[in-house]
């Protein structure tokens, strides 16, 4: 069995579900500095490990999103969810 | 012996946003909370006394939700100021109360974990425990207050008894005179987030059992309210109806305050007493501040609305909804309510700006709010239109009255979303955009004692506003129209030897390119009232009986001495005038300052005067000047 590969959230689809990888916030095309987006997610709970799923999007290039952050839903741009690496959870 | 006066203890409640802070400081203070600004800044200070079980009276305040102490946003830096002791105007807390939405700990118990480096008395209150055991979720406080190092109790805000325990802990807590420990609170980074986090996360593993599943009410409203084009329907029927309230529901209620000040105004003129000081007292202020506590049922309503969406959790939706939407003018997702409040009054408008946290985003809404058409500025654009639009229709099927009433609110419209979008190119330029990252809390059912105490709180300030600033101002505009008094045996209106006659003239040079006459300019100095008092202006100046069949009367003297460039240049200036004293007023309290208030000022009489300008020179080019 090969590992799932691993994607940006900022990429996922509605539905998604998997369990975050990775922050990677150098060469983020956000207006924040790198580290404080970086910041901002982990306040939010973006850490390593936590389980997330991608459950709304909007109209307009399906964008914002709504996210499923362990029991918390966050509300973020896909621009600022690049910055966050996911593994798709095994497909059951 | 002496008396020693002490200070009563000082107890900070922090928590995240959506955990139910604010309901918990209403159960705690109810109506004996104050609110007041902090010096220099917007932000609502909340306070409030309480005598706790064990007799001791104690001051309660409501802090600004953060996710961190690491501070954002002005607010959040008003919570981490306080809680740090920073402040010079505070005093330092003597216990904080970190608040937890017990169904949603995770990202509290990081806060707690950050709190406890704080180096004062921290204890942790879950609330919100009623939803919690509802949904499965059971928590060990013991193991938790245990594992976290500091005070752990349950609290309900919304039930009788629900705050017990955390009255009980809050005693207990004072009475341990407990010295503050070692502070060693730095501004967490990325690492040190990511351990607390760890740290949390394994709190929430050891301590709390629960069904780790999403609130099935809420995903089932979310599936519904969320869908990215039934979601928009339903957010434009929701802000219909809101509209229809405010206009239809406040309208008997606008009637008999409008009764009210009139027969007020009567009493005055029957009554015994010197001319002058009847005119002060008839048209400066009972009519001044008439005027606008005209507005309050529409304020009170609105409010309504906002507070119930608010409580809902759907203000969240929509500002998720409408964000892409905004965002391409340099607005905020959640600027929507505020400016769409603005067709009522500006000043609703500004003061529900409140729901926007970014400092930068709010003051970008709250300069363009005034933009959008208000209902004062109907009065003016229906005598004008009346007057000088041909009543017929064109293609066919469209009124060209109507039409040019719709041109004049999309040029609001498209006014203020090029200046947001002007003020995110030039001005704001350097400042990184503000990310929008916004938590979407469950559905809770809002409570009617926390709406009462929220209208009551909003109402109180806009009329204590209306019988200070408002007032203030009022009584000047009164004084510049009536000062000094025509000679005996004039024959012109009396505000012909005004002072506002005199400035009118004076700045008739100034205006003499937009084609307004020195008349419009008298005028447009008492409209700085209320922008609908310029109709009635008009009239004095024409020598037109007031009342309510004069409108006409009025627009047949307007077309018998303006030309349509005139005419047309007055609505252009109309859209984007500073026209409205109590507004100009808003926006310096809420703003906490007399800058913004200047700019916005400044920003909108250079619009207005290009617009009328390009409108009467473009109309007198082709003849119709």
């Amino acid at each position: 069995m090969k590992p799932n590969p691993t994607i940006a959230l900022g990429e996922a689809h509605v539905g998604f579900r998997g369990r975050i990888h990775q922050l990677s916030v150098n060469g983020s095309s956000t207006g924040l500095p790198g580290p404080e987006l970086e910041r901002r997610l982990l306040e939010l709970g973006f850490v390593e490990g936590a389980d997330v799923e991608l459950l709304h999007q909007g109209l307009f290039g399906g964008d914002p999103i709504a996210v499923r952050v362990a029991d918390t839903t966050i509300a973020l741009r896909r621009r600022e969810a690049m910055a966050i690496l996911v593994t798709a959870a095994a497909s059951s | 012996m002496s008396v020693t006066v002490v200070a009563p203890p000082v107890v900070a409640l922090v928590g995240n946003p959506n955990c139910g802070k604010t309901a918990l400081f209403n159960a705690l203070t109810g109506s004996r909370q104050k609110v007041a600004n902090y010096p220099g800044v917007t932000i609502e200070k909340k306070v409030g006394p309480l005598t706790t079980p064990a007799g001791r009276s104690i001051q309660v305040v409501d802090l600004p939700g953060t996710y961190s102490l690491r501070a954002r946003s002005p607010d959040e830096e008003i919570t981490r100021d306080v809680v740090l002791g920073r402040l010079k105007s505070e005093v330092v807390p003597d216990l904080i109360v970190c608040v937890g939405d017990a169904s949603n700990l995770r990202l509290a118990l990081r806060l707690a974990l950050e709190l406890k480096r704080v180096g004062r008395p921290v204890m942790l209150s879950l609330n919100m425990m009623d939803i919690a055991r509802k949904r499965g979720i059971s928590i060990d406080v013991e193991r938790l207050s245990r594992e976290l190092g500091v005070p752990v109790v349950e609290s309900v805000a919304v039930r009788r008894g629900g705050i017990d325990a955390l009255l009980a802990g809050i005693d207990k807590r004072l009475d341990e005179q407990l010295k503050s420990g070692e502070a060693d609170w730095q501004p967490p980074d990325a690492g040190a987030l990511r351990v607390g986090q760890r740290e949390a996360d394994r709190l929430l593993a050891a301590a709390v059992r629960g069904p780790g599943e999403r609130d099935s009410l809420t995903a089932r409203v979310d599936s519904v309210l969320l869908h990215p084009v039934i979601g928009l329907l339903i957010l434009l029927a929701i802000l219909f109806v809101m509209f229809q309230a405010v206009f239809a529901w406040a309208a008997p209620a606008m009637d008999g305050i409008e009764a009210a000040f009139h027969w007020l105004g009567d009493q005055v003129q029957g009554a015994p007493l010197p001319d002058l000081l009847k005119s002060f007292l008839k048209d400066g202020l009972i009519g001044g501040v008439g005027a606008v506590i005209v507005f309050l049922p529409q304020i009170v309503i609105l409010f309504f609305f906002i507070l119930v969406l608010e409580d809902l959790g759907y203000m969240a939706r929509a500002a998720f909804l409408m964000d892409r939407i905004m965002g391409g003018a340099g607005l905020h997702g959640r600027a929507f309510i505020p400016l769409l409040s603005s067709f009522a009054c500006a000043i609703p408008g500004i003061m529900s700006t409140r729901v926007i946290d970014n400092r930068r985003d709010r003051l970008t809404t709250i300069l363009v709010a005034p933009l959008m058409t208000c209902s004062a500025r109907i009065p003016v654009y229906t005598l004008i239109i009346g007057a000088f639009i041909p009543d017929r229709e064109v293609w066919g099927f469209v009124g060209l009255q109507g039409l040019v009433m719709f041109g004049l609110y999309s040029t609001g419209i498209v006014g203020a979303l090029t200046v947001s979008f002007v003020l995110k190119r030039l001005i704001w330029r350097d400042t990184p955009g503000e990310p929008f990252m916004l938590e979407l809390p469950d559905y809770k059912m809002p409570r009617a004692k926390s709406l009462a105490i929220g209208l009551w709180a909003r109402a109180t300030a806009f009329l204590k506003r209306a019988g200070t600033t408002i007032a203030s101002m009022m009584i000047l505009i009164w004084f510049l129209a009536s000062f000094p008094q025509a000679p005996e045996g004039a024959t012109d209106p009396a505000i012909s030897y005004s002072l506002a006659a005199m400035i009118g003239s004076a700045i008739q040079p100034l205006t003499a390119p937009l084609g307004f006459n020195w008349q419009i300019n008298v005028a447009l100095i008492p409209g700085m009232a209320a922008r609908e008092v310029a109709v009635g202006s008009l009239g004095t100046i024409y020598s037109i009986a007031g009342g309510e069949e004069a409108t006409e009367q009025i627009g047949r003297a307007l077309v018998a001495s303006w030309s349509l460039g005139t005419a047309l240049a007055l609505l252009a200036w109309y859209v984007f005038a500073p026209q409205c004293a109590s507004t100009l007023a808003v926006i310096r309290r809420e703003t906490g300052g007399w800058r913004w208030m200047w700019i916005t000022f400044a920003y909108m009489l250079a619009l207005a005067y290009v617009a009328a300008l390009a409108t009467y020179q473009i109309a007198r080019a082709l003849g119709a000047g």
